[in-house]
């Protein structure tokens, strides 16, 4: 067993009470672990893997491994709104690249980055099955249809202004 | 007495136009004006025309209302569930005539749609196990379990011609009778639902619209093959999908029709739902097994088939959502009654996710045999903005695109493969002439690069090359020797990689390569993009001076 580098907090709590739950079943599974993880986290630091390595008796070079094969599971934090704007095709061929260019702008952020206020976070997407309203776009789990570059900054704009009124 | 039954929309993209408001809306409505004796509002899955979201239905008369919001709403109650006028200026217009159409059947982009996979979809509350038991659910279940051997169910599955939806075609009967002839202690049935191809929204679809028939699928074909244990591995993308099949199952082992001893026979069945990570080549199904046991979702070499050595080495059946959505139609009418829809090689109905530059985008399912012409110029209304069709995509990143000078040939497994096609899950995503064709071939190649698991060397690096290829095409730097080495390349990663993903790949490079030539000549040699998609650095440095 590895050492692992954890500060106990109430996070671990519901980690660990999850992963008893998967450790009924016969063969736990290793990517809901690290689904429950995410979902408790919001990314999987280094030390989370090292916890669900130890509680579920995997590698922790084997967890890396399908840490970064799958696009869902992040190492690093996301911002209070992730923003992932679809590449799908149907998206790609009405434009959804106009879109991303002009939010990169809008937030002066490129693909994968966060912005300084920790507020925003932009990504891409291959395809949420929303084909018929393309170009569209996700922010955290809401999706948002028939965007035009404009259309996709006011919809920013509107969360900027929302977080400026819970602050204010 | 209820006088009114509202359907409304609550599919994915209905959802996120607004139908939470416009339902809520209603519902309040309906409360202030003590209308909740004479309107029963359900909420279904998706009816189709994603577009025009949100959508609703109201029987008895049929009137099918478009791009709703709160005020429109509002006038409905009073003038239509009140004073019995439907409001006709919010019914759905034929394109053609500008003409608003008065009831939901005899609207073109319904009129040539068959629908046995999304019978119930937009017809029920996928979230209400009674309602899909209204419609004969869990009926097929029954009787297999009571009045069929195992052999005999896959006999009628065979007999129908079903073959899977997922895109290749495999007969589903014969998949099902090497599973229940391989050896072994424990068998599973795997659904699969990891819809990965962009443009691609069936599976989805029918998660959300009537996840029931998809248990039910399950359930008999582990009935057929003597499995005990089925695994739905769904997108992580389709977080709706995953709650209603959360919630499905918990109705379905409540009632007694998951779990054990089935409706109190010797027959047990339990599902799980496994949810994938965001890899396209998950879809594969060794790769997908893979998944499932915690690994990467490296495919891995068949023989052994999955039917022999598949999950923890075990014989597996791995179906596509629709493929099993086709089984409790086929159990309860009949394989006769299945088979005489279709071509004399493909069977029944596909279901197909319509979008890009076509009017009508959305859901249709169509008997096989159909036309591409049919489906794009009558279901889906023609090309949008008055513009000029140049080309369908089909099959996603595995397909291929088909020029107008073969639309009319029928829809089916054979006559797509034959152009430089496939039939593929069922995505298809229409261009128009401002679409450039070798921008498009970039596009897949961008995303099968992306997407390659990187395990075997032709997928890996001749995928990249075929793309900086492409790459240096685009920006007015190819030469006439590339289009050679491109359809070498191609040649040898489809002939040479291990899974489907790699040898599938140049599909979209070789038929644009086919059909549209010109494009490709165009940029190397007048370099020039007819579509005005690519910019060439010369160009650009001549206006600047």
């Amino acid at each position: 067993m590895q050492k692992c580098d954890i500060k106990e907090n109430p996070q671990y709590d519901a980690l660990r009470l999850s992963l008893r739950i998967l450790k009924k079943e016969e063969k736990p599974s290793l990517i809901e672990a690290l689904h429950r993880a995410q979902e408790i986290f919001g990314y999987l630091p280094e030390e989370v893997l090292c916890f669900i390595s130890n509680e579920l008796k995997v590698p922790l070079s084997k967890i890396y491994g399908v840490v970064t094969f799958y696009h869902f599971f992040r190492t690093e934090p996301a911002a209070k709104y992730l923003i992932n704007i679809c590449l799908g095709t149907a998206c790609f061929v009405k434009g959804s690249e106009k879109v991303l260019k002009a939010l990169s702008e809008d937030l002066n952020i490129k693909v994968g980055e966060t912005t300084a206020d920790k507020l925003f976070t932009l990504s891409t997407a291959r395809c949420f099955g929303c084909c018929g309203l393309a170009p569209v776009m996700m922010i955290n789990k809401d999706v948002y249809g028939n965007l035009s570059p404009d259309k996709a900054k006011s919809i920013i704009e509107e969360y900027r202004r929302k977080e400026n009124q819970t602050n204010g | 007495m209820t006088i009114l039954t509202v359907l409304i929309c609550s599919g994915a993209a209905c959802l996120s136009s607004g139908e939470e408001a416009v339902k809520n809306k209603l519902m309040t409505l309906i409360n202030e004006k003590n209308l909740q004796d004479e309107v029963k509002v359900i909420e279904t899955g998706c009816m189709g025309p994603c577009q025009y979201g949100p959508l609703m239905i109201v029987y008895p008369d049929n009137s099918f209302y478009i791009s709703l919001n709160e005020d429109k709403i509002e006038k409905i109650v009073d003038e239509h569930f009140i004073k019995g006028r439907p409001v006709k200026e919010y019914l759905w217009e034929t394109p053609e005539t500008r003409k608003k159409v008065e009831e939901k059947k005899i609207i073109p982009f319904f009129e040539k749609q068959l629908k046995i996979v999304l019978g119930n979809c937009g017809n029920i509350d996928p979230e209400n196990i009674d309602e899909y038991i209204g419609t004969g659910g869990y009926e097929a279940l029954a009787k297999v379990l009571t009045e069929m051997t195992p052999e005999e169910v896959i006999d009628v599955v065979t007999k129908s011609g079903l073959r899977g939806r997922g895109g290749a075609g495999f007969p589903t009967g014969l998949k099902w009778k090497f599973a229940r002839e391989a050896k072994g202690d424990q068998k599973f049935v795997i659904c699969n639902g990891d819809e990965g191809d962009p443009g691609a929204f069936m599976d989805r679809s029918v998660c959300e619209g009537d996840p029931h028939t998809v248990l039910e699928g399950m359930a008999i074909a582990g009935y057929a093959i003597g499995a005990n244990k089925g695994y739905i591995y769904i997108r992580a993308e389709y977080p709706l999908s995953v709650k209603r099949l959360q919630l499905a199952l918990k109705q379905a082992k409540k009632y007694g029709l998951i779990g054990k001893k089935i409706l109190e026979t010797d027959f047990n069945f339990d599902i799980d739902i496994r949810i994938g990570a965001g890899a396209f080549v998950c879809g594969e199904e060794t790769a997908l097994i893979a998944s499932i046991e915690g690994e990467r979702g490296q495919p891995r070499p068949r023989p052994p088939f999955p039917a022999q050595k598949g999950l923890w080495g075990k014989p597996t059946i791995i179906n596509n959502v629709e493929t099993l959505s086709n089984i409790r139609k086929i159990i309860l009418n009949g394989p006769e009654w299945f088979s005489s829809v279709g071509t004399e090689k493909s069977k029944g109905t596909k279901v197909f996710a319509l979008s890009g530059k076509v009017i009508n985008t959305g859901l249709v399912e169509v008997p096989i045999g159909i036309s591409l012409r049919e489906i794009i110029f009558d279901i889906g209304g023609g090309i949008a903005n008055g513009k000029k069709f140049k080309a369908v995509q089909i099959g996603g990143p595995s397909g291929g695109c088909v020029s107008e000078q073969n639309l009319d040939t029928p829809v089916d497994y054979e006559s797509l493969t034959s152009l430089g096609a496939i039939m593929g899950s069922g995505g298809l995503i229409v261009l128009d002439e401002d679409n450039c064709m070798v921008d498009i071939a970039k596009f897949f190649l961008e995303f099968t690069v992306d997407e390659s698991c990187g395990q075997c060397i032709p997928c890996r690096v001749g995928l990249k090359q075929m793309y900086n290829i492409l790459d240096k095409i685009t920006k007015g730097k190819g030469t006439m020797e590339d289009i050679t080495r491109l359809e070498e390349l191609a040649k040898v990663v489809k002939s040479t990689s291990l899974c489907a993903l790699g040898q599938t790949a140049p599909n979209p490079v070789l038929s644009t390569l086919k059909y549209f030539r010109d494009e490709y000549y165009e940029h190397i040699k007048e370099k020039k993009c007819r579509a005005n998609v690519c910019k060439f650095d010369e160009i650009e440095e001549k206006v600047i001076k």
